[in-house]
């Protein structure tokens, strides 16, 4: 991916210190513990981006603030800004954010997916289309797509 | 059923697993359920298999009776049994159409249908079982003629939608093709006398108090003259035509927007289906199941249509499909991306 790169020279920013979660000692070691920003936020931040060898973190696609999350609800929300307005990358970025999401959270999490508004020339496309499961679930069973997934996806199992 | 009077509850008599990825649709064998015939179902999965179900006439319990397997390669996303109950019509995300016989109890895969760019979202046979029509990712709608000797030759390639079409279904009795589709329209189509030449006669948009967002599916009333449709845009939509019109030589009555029930659903309608009693049941990415009946006032002009019933968490997630039986005790079927079927009895609150 030398030539014809999207975003050729993309601002990476420092990543923010990893919090240890607060959880008070006093607290029933048997009572549900609720997901926080946090926890879903260190489940997304090391994807890999899909054309440079940094974080979405690193290049601010996704920030801490980007999560909204009910755990009473089952619901989260995460708002991704891509590098550039006209990014291509864009839908393949959501999907990685949408399959770690669904590798990892308990099954009956409602997840929306979306670009920031404003941030993207397709805003509306790019969010029905990562929003349809079923154009997810089949592109899903596209192996080189799934490759491309599974390949961001790989550091952040580390 | 005096649905207006009374206050009802969807009981649940049975939850079927057996699929190991979530569940799409369901169809329930029009041939079933009249007669001493037990009730059978047809149910499609993402785990690429079609399982046929049925209720035990004696203890009332439901058994898997087959499974098909082996012959999509990816998901199964839709099915549909012909009118006689013979055929089953399976469509897949591997672009094909599969057609089983039903050889008292054994399900062989008599014809495969090709033809499609990519995945088929959905298929249905007309009235009579002479047509068969799918529809696909392609944005195309195709209508198949049914030959003999498990034959089928395509007579028609429809383009008009410009996105993925989500969804094919016949009019309950009369050759009218309608399809709703990614691009947030539904479209009506008519042949010519033959049924040789197919095009678009109507097209229900946003300027026609349509869809604003992705049309799942729609379902018609038992006269036919009432059709529903349900939305990504959290919406369900009643149309109605003439009826009379509609079979009088003029040919084509078109339909117009009398309703829209918003205001119910929180997240994506992905089925809808109304009973032969008048019940619309919908199934929604929330996990619930809604019953709507249409308020029966006089002198009210337009229709309008209040809820029936809610079915909180009635599966542990997104609810695909709702589907009720025929047959003389009507129950309703649901198919989940939980993985499982669950069978539910509307009954009276005691």
């Amino acid at each position: 991916m030398v030539s014809g790169l999207i975003n050729a020279n993309p601002v990476v920013y420092q990543k923010k210190e990893r919090r240890a979660r607060n959880t008070p000692c006093d607290s029933d070691e048997y009572a549900v513990e609720s997901i926080d920003q946090l926890e879903i936020f260190d489940h997304i931040r090391d994807i890999k981006d899909p054309e440079h060898p940094y974080s979405l973190e690193e290049l601010k696609v996704i920030t801490e603030d980007a999560v909204e999350v009910d755990d009473g609800l089952s619901y989260v929300r995460v708002t991704f800004t891509p590098t550039v307005e006209h990014c291509s990358m864009a839908t393949i970025i959501g999907l990685c954010l949408r399959v770690k999401l669904m590798r990892s959270l308990p099954s009956r999490y409602k997840v929306d997916i979306r670009v920031a508004p404003g941030s993207h020339a397709t805003e509306a496309a790019v969010n029905k289309q990562l929003n349809d499961k079923e154009r997810v679930a089949a592109a899903l069973e596209n192996p080189n797509l799934l490759d491309m997934v599974d390949e961001c996806l790989a550091p952040s199992y580390s | 059923m005096e649905l207006l009077d009374g206050r009802f509850e969807l009981k649940e008599i049975a939850k079927l697993e057996g699929h190991t990825d979530r569940v799409w649709s369901l169809a329930w064998n029009p041939a079933t359920g009249v007669g001493g015939i037990p009730l059978v179902f047809a149910s499609c999965s993402g785990d690429k298999t079609v399982r046929i179900w049925e209720q035990s006439p004696s203890s009332g319990s439901w058994n898997c009776k087959a499974v098909l397997e082996e012959t999509h390669t990816r998901t199964v996303r839709s099915c549909a049994w012909s009118p006689n109950g013979k055929l089953l019509a399976t469509a897949s995300f591997d672009a094909t159409t599969a057609i089983w016989e039903n050889t008292g109890g054994d399900y062989e895969c008599v014809s495969t249908l090709e033809g499609h760019e990519n995945e088929i979202k959905s298929v249905a046979w007309n009235a009579s079982g002479s047509l068969l029509a799918t529809c696909s990712r392609d944005r195309t709608v195709w209508i198949w003629e049914v030959l003999p000797g498990n034959e089928y030759e395509c007579v028609s390639v429809l383009q008009g939608h410009t996105q993925d079409v989500k969804m094919v279904q016949w009019h309950p009795t009369m050759d009218l093709l309608f399809s709703c589709s990614y691009d947030n329209t539904v479209k009506v189509w008519a042949g010519d006398d033959d049924n040789d030449d197919w095009h678009c006669v109507q097209t229900l948009d946003e300027s026609n108090n349509g869809h604003s967002s992705t049309v799942w599916a729609l379902s018609f009333n038992a006269t036919g003259d009432k059709m529903v449709s349900c939305s990504d845009d959290l919406t369900l939509k009643i149309w109605e035509t003439d009826e009379t019109k509609l079979h009088s030589e003029a040919g084509y009555s078109p339909w117009r927007h009398t309703c829209t029930l918003s205001g119910y659903h929180d997240r994506t309608i992905f089925s809808v289906h109304w009973s032969r009693n008048g019940i619309i049941a919908s199934g929604a990415a929330d996990d619930a199941i809604r019953l709507f009946v249409e308020n029966q006032e006089k002198g009210i002009d337009r229709s309008s249509f209040q809820l029936l019933f809610k079915k909180e968490k009635a599966h542990s997630m997104d609810v695909n499909s709702v589907q009720w039986s025929p047959g003389e005790k009507v129950l309703l079927a649901s198919a989940s991306d939980d993985g499982t079927i669950r069978i539910w009895e509307l009954v009276p609150i005691s």
